[in-house]
């Protein structure tokens, strides 16, 4: 038995919450604490990948990273990097694919934290980063918690964008879902039974921790 | 001398309302604030704290704070806050929670002696009573060493031993570290017994400024006796009217005539005195 793609599934996921954790930290703090009229929009956009059909997502992706776009030429030509049919190109597609899911929960931590608990810490002196990072948070960790976990498996779950952009290049390419639905192509069904009863363990261990660490965490704030 | 200079237009739940008050502040001064609610007053502490913005000139000693040039930012200015709501760090203990303002062993220490929090020192917030909570509180804003000191009905939601241990309390801090202290609140004995000048604020003014006594005696004349109260309930009993009035926590009953009946309702804030009176306390 072949497990690579799931190797390449999980480190798939774990890149792209990580890097989503870096961009989205920003973000969600000034969406939790502007009054801007171009918050809605911001928000919206933020969201639009939740709605909108994978194809189309990844059929701009594909044509954003492509050599035919400025973006796509800019990274060959500088960095020497292809970006379609390779993984940094489905990391790229996955952080957009996302976003939301890394954004949302932290706007509502954010949003959650008591104002004054903030203003304390600036009167306190401290700097805007200095109070999230020793205020905010840690009083959110059941937020930031779901955050990071839910994006790694939504990453894991994604198909259509990963087909799109990434094709199904043996270690390159080729995720869990994508070979699973190679396996079920080929009449594979044997395989095709493995890896889908893993992929289902695997995803109900990780909620079931996320869900268990929010209880406890509750529990000792007295919630 | 602090000088303080606040004209802001704030949109309350009444419609908009100007804040615009103009006074000077002696430094070691215990100023109270008060007023109705949606006066201005939090606003007026937080413009000070430079957490809300304003046109505003403040200048504290020969520093200033905020002019049409400068707006010095809330971090930098010398200022410890006391919310209504504690608004501890829940992530900390009641230790670190003074700590994170200033790295100060000693001073914390002697800070969580005076408000005899030395044993709990090692709690999170969360298993501290509001009392308590009040305490770290009023402990964390002075580890800066504040040159003013701004409490935001800090004791209101407290029950009244635990207020008025803690007035002394307070009383203690401001005299050992020597702050200007400024303090919303709306209990009259809690402001004579701390304050030495009480403003009140109404619809965004100053209306009235001076000594506790000046301000919160309600005696005009030659009245010896005079409280203010809510009138409950008008009773005639045989040939007589009896009114029941609540002053403070108490109710009484108070002999009227059919002539005073005539002008009163039943809501009305009323002032009970008397004249030659020679009254007993035990």
């Amino acid at each position: 038995m072949n497990f690579d793609p799931f190797i390449l599934s999980f480190k798939l996921a774990a890149l792209t919450a990580f890097i989503l954790f870096c961009i989205s930290l920003p973000l969600a703090w000034y969406l939790s604490q502007t009054k801007s009229r171009a918050k809605p929009f911001l928000e919206a956009i933020t969201a639009l990948p939740i709605v909108l059909p994978p194809s189309v997502l990844g059929f701009y992706t594909l044509w954003a990273l492509s050599y035919n776009s400025p973006i796509g030429a800019f990274f060959e030509d500088t960095f020497g990097v292809k970006l379609v049919f390779s993984f940094t190109g489905l990391v790229v597609a996955s952080c957009f694919y996302s976003l939301p899911f890394m954004v949302q929960p932290l706007q509502n931590g954010f949003e959650s934290i008591n104002k004054n608990m903030l203003e304390a810490s600036y009167i306190a002196g401290k700097s805007k980063l200095q109070t999230i990072f020793a205020v905010a948070l840690p009083n959110m960790k059941p937020a930031v918690m779901t955050a990071i976990i839910v994006t790694f498996a939504h990453t894991v779950g994604e198909f259509g964008v990963v087909l799109m952009v990434g094709g199904s290049i043996p270690g390159e390419t080729k995720v869990a879902s994508v070979a699973i639905y190679e396996m079920v192509e080929t009449m594979d069904y044997t395989a095709a039974h493995i890896y889908s009863a893993l992929m289902i363990a695997i995803s109900f261990v990780v909620l079931l921790s996320v869900y268990l660490f929010n209880a406890r965490q509750n529990r000792r704030f007295g919630l | 001398m602090i000088n303080i200079k606040i004209n802001k237009t704030l949109h309350g739940a009444n419609g908009d309302m100007n804040l615009d008050v103009v006074f000077d502040i002696k430094e070691g001064d215990f100023v109270a604030l008060s007023g109705k609610s949606g006066s201005g007053k939090t606003t007026l502490l937080r413009i000070l704290a430079g957490l809300e913005e304003s046109n505003a000139v403040i200048s504290v000693g020969d520093t200033i704070w905020q002019d049409k040039n400068t707006n010095l930012a809330v971090q930098k200015r010398s200022i410890g806050f006391a919310f209504q709501d504690y608004a501890l760090f829940d992530n900390m203990t009641i230790e670190k929670n003074l700590l994170f303002v200033a790295n100060d062993k000693k001073l914390a220490e002697k800070l969580l002696n005076i408000t005899e929090l030395t044993e709990l020192k090692e709690r999170y917030p969360s298993r501290l009573s509001g009392g308590q909570k009040q305490r770290v509180s009023i402990a964390r804003a002075l580890m800066k060493r504040p040159k003013i000191l701004l409490l935001d009905e800090p004791l209101s939601a407290l029950d009244s031993t635990m207020r008025t241990k803690l007035q002394s309390e307070i009383l203690t801090l401001h005299k050992e570290f020597q702050t200007t202290t400024i303090m919303v609140s709306h209990d009259p004995s809690e402001m004579y017994r701390l304050a030495n000048r009480v403003i009140i604020l109404e619809n965004g003014k100053i209306i009235n400024d001076g000594s506790p006594k000046k301000v919160l005696l309600k005696t005009k004349g030659s009245q010896k006796f005079s409280f203010e109260g809510e009138l409950l309930e008008i009773k005639k009993v045989d040939v007589i009217f009896i009114a029941i009035v609540a002053i403070g926590q108490q109710l009484v009953e108070i002999v009227i005539s059919q002539d005073e009946v005539k002008n009163l309702q039943v809501g009305d804030r009323v002032n009970v005195s008397t004249k030659a009176f020679h009254p007993i306390i035990n």
